[in-house]
């Protein structure tokens, strides 16, 4: 505990926020500073980062989680397993209550599906093993963050010779997005506070090609106050100095060529595809599907099942939102129609998402 | 008894639900054997302009789990529910729904910590009743509680009475119940038990109303919704705006930890121990010695202040210096999926 107390230390937070103020204290512009990480997204609104910083440092949350980026045709395929015979749907909390073109997994649950949720795909495999008759299929949602244990969960599966475990692949990968966006012309980003946890898989040499061939800084912070506004001053410093490299302020657990294991893991498992993103769009090579030898643990293939035409709700900004071209308040159906209770998108579902932090911590 | 598990026949009403009243739940919980017990008890000597009067039922999932289980939780739930309002927990009604096929030893289990819990709480459990129903249509047991409570004095603490200037005060470390129940749910093998902080808080609140008398302005049990759930309604109630400091918060390492791993906010999570006490300024320091002399409360802390008038606000100062709002707990807490 004692080494994340340190980066709470109010004084050390108090200095930097200072120090940030007197670098930009002559700075006529605007700093436009993106987070691509939910967790960040928390922290910042967790802290009340925002209120803090001088009016020139602008934060903005990008396609940061998970659960928000995943398309709404994805949640209508979940919703079909959980309808279908002798099936058990097993996910992670966040993807339940997520809104598809006509129901959700709550739902289907309440009116008798069997959805367990679970907190490691470990779970799901011992959920398989203990009913043999039925199949399990596993919501496999994320980042490099949880792919890498839900490859290491095939691996066990076939080690166990399981046959009745299934993985619905949806996973996506960083820094692909990261490039979307700093190339989009209506979106100016001048700096990416880049994500924790994908940063100690991938390794915090995977932003440089954002850095050097687009000229947008990227500093990889942690999730601590004192992480937060140091990633910041450094961006801010970065911006002001008109330089464009990456920086690594957890240091502490992201090394510059990641976490090799999960990696080795990650790419026996499964290799890179065109994925979906939601309110992006289609992204070449930014999707993780499972490789020929594991495909037998696709759902998608071992188990087809009829699946509604998607159907996106009207007047849902989660797209704009997930680019950062709008915040939460901007959308016309923000605290109004679409509220934790009664979410329309997916930012208002996960506790990660934009919406959801903006209702549950606002700015004062 | 012969049976080791409940059968439906336990709640028919015929001869094997008078074995389980005359063998298993009347020697554990009421002095009065079943052939003395009428419809409905009598209470004797009640006087005075007011009663409080209070029902909760309990179907916590498991039926045990670190520090206690449904039974303890249920006769704390309603004693502290009755003495929230002021008054003094005088009877208690406990009705069990079981479901066929509950082991006998986890009812006598449970029924031996109900009173326990009754004793404690120094409260009588003088009626009830036992239904059973079939394996499938129940989950092991569920219990209501109602209790009806007396005022030794004439005065009034209520969620609307919160006023510009009062401190607000707790008597202990926040998440403790709900993060115990999550844990022992999922399995969570978090290498440092939680327990939950189930507890009456009678004897503190009569302590708190003696010295303190009308300068007690709220009394509030932060149960489901946590912390900041129960503030926001008293900040609603009282229309005046809530701000709190982080750094006063008393939130156990334990609890910190696990919140942390599963991405909740101890301050949403559901305490059954604690007490929120909205006390007017002269009285706070006092009020603070008084709940840390008591048993339950040697935690207890100051841990922030009714700032305004206004449309009901509850605010946080954070560590750093932010101010971040506080909204009520929306569906339920779910674990954060990176």
């Amino acid at each position: 505990m004692k080494y994340s107390t340190e980066y709470r230390d109010p004084e050390l937070a108090k200095g930097l926020i200072a120090a940030i103020a007197k670098d930009v204290a002559d700075y006529a512009g605007q700093i436009t500073l993106m987070e691509v990480c939910g967790t960040h997204t928390m922290s910042i609104y967790q802290h009340g980062i925002r209120n803090l910083l001088p009016a020139q440092v602008r934060l903005i949350s990008g396609p940061g989680c998970p659960v928000c980026v995943t398309p709404i045709g994805y949640v209508d395929q979940a919703v079909a397993y959980a309808r279908r015979e002798q099936t058990i749907v097993a996910t992670f909390g966040d993807m339940v209550r997520v809104p598809g073109s006509s129901s959700n997994l709550q739902r289907e649950k309440a009116e008798g599906a069997d959805v367990r949720i679970v907190y490691s795909p470990l779970d799901a495999l011992a959920i398989a093993e203990k009913n043999p008759d039925q199949s399990v299929v596993f919501l496999g949602v994320g980042f490099e963050t949880t792919a890498p244990t839900i490859g290491g969960s095939l691996l066990e599966a076939e080690k166990r010779g399981l046959k009745n475990f299934f993985v619905l692949c949806a996973h996506k990968t960083m820094p692909t997005p990261m490039i979307a966006l700093a190339s989009d012309p209506e979106l100016k980003v001048d700096g990416y506070i880049c994500p924790a946890h994908v940063s100690a898989v991938i390794g915090s040499d995977a932003y440089r090609p954002i850095a050097e061939g687009f000229g947008v800084p990227c500093v990889v912070t942690g999730f601590e106050p004192v992480d937060m506004l140091r990633g910041i001053q450094l961006l801010v410093r970065q911006v002001l100095a008109g330089a464009a490299r990456v920086e690594c302020e957890y240091s502490r657990i992201v090394k510059p060529a990641g976490n090799r294991t999960a990696q080795a893991i990650l790419f026996k498992v499964f290799e890179p595809c065109d994925a979906d993103w939601r309110g992006i769009g289609p992204i070449p090579n930014s999707g993780l599907q499972l490789r020929e030898a594991y495909r037998k643990f696709d759902a998608l293939t071992a188990l087809p099942v009829e699946v509604e035409e998607p159907r996106e709700h009207k007047g849902c900004c989660c797209g704009e939102i997930l680019k950062g071209k709008l915040g939460a308040k901007d959308c016309p159906l923000f605290r109004k129609s679409c509220t934790p209770e009664h979410p329309i998108g997916a930012c208002m579902v996960s506790s990660e998402g934009s919406c959801a932090a903006e209702y549950k911590y606002g700015d004062c | 008894m012969k049976d080791d598990i409940i059968l439906l026949g336990h709640g028919s009403g015929g001869k094997l639900s008078h074995q389980l009243l005359d063998e298993l739940i009347i020697p554990i919980l009421s002095q009065v054997a079943q052939s003395e017990q009428n419809d409905a008890a009598v209470l004797e000597g009640i006087t005075g302009e007011r009663i409080a009067f209070t029902t909760d039922s309990f179907v916590v999932d498991p039926i045990f789990f670190p520090g206690g289980n449904i039974g303890d939780l249920a006769i704390n739930g309603t004693v502290n529910d009755l003495a929230m309002s002021g008054a003094r927990p005088l009877a208690l009604s406990v009705a069990l729904i079981l479901e066929e096929g509950l082991k006998l030893a986890e009812l006598r289990e449970i029924l031996e910590s109900m009173k326990r819990a009754a004793d404690k709480a120094g409260v009588k459990i003088v009626t009830g009743d036992t239904k059973v129903v079939p394996r499938g249509k129940g989950d092991k047991i569920f219990i209501n509680t109602s209790g009806i409570g007396l005022f030794d004095h004439d005065l009034r603490p209520a969620g609307s009475a919160a006023r510009p200037g009062d401190k607000v005060l707790i008597n202990g470390s926040i998440g403790e119940h709900g993060m115990a129940v999550l844990a022992s749910r999922e399995g969570l093998d978090l290498h440092s038990e939680i327990a939950t902080d189930s507890a009456p808080l009678n004897a503190m609140v009569a302590k708190l109303l003696a010295a303190h008398g009308a300068a007690i302005h709220v009394l509030r049990d932060p149960t489901r919704g946590g912390v900041a759930t129960t503030l926001k309604e008293i900040a609603l109630q009282s229309g005046v705006d809530i701000c709190l400091a982080e750094e006063s918060l008393p939130v156990n390492a334990a609890v910190a930890g696990a919140c942390a791993i599963l991405g909740l906010d101890p301050l949403f999570v559901a305490n059954e121990g604690k007490l929120l006490v909205i006390v007017a300024p002269e009285e706070a320091d006092s009020a603070l010695a008084t709940l840390q002399g008591c048993e339950y409360g040697e935690q207890s802390a100051i841990i922030g202040e009714v700032t305004a008038v206004s449309a009901g606000r509850v605010m946080m100062r954070t560590a750093i210096g932010g101010l971040r709002a506080i909204e009520m707990l929306a569906g339920e807490q779910l674990p954060r999926i990176c």
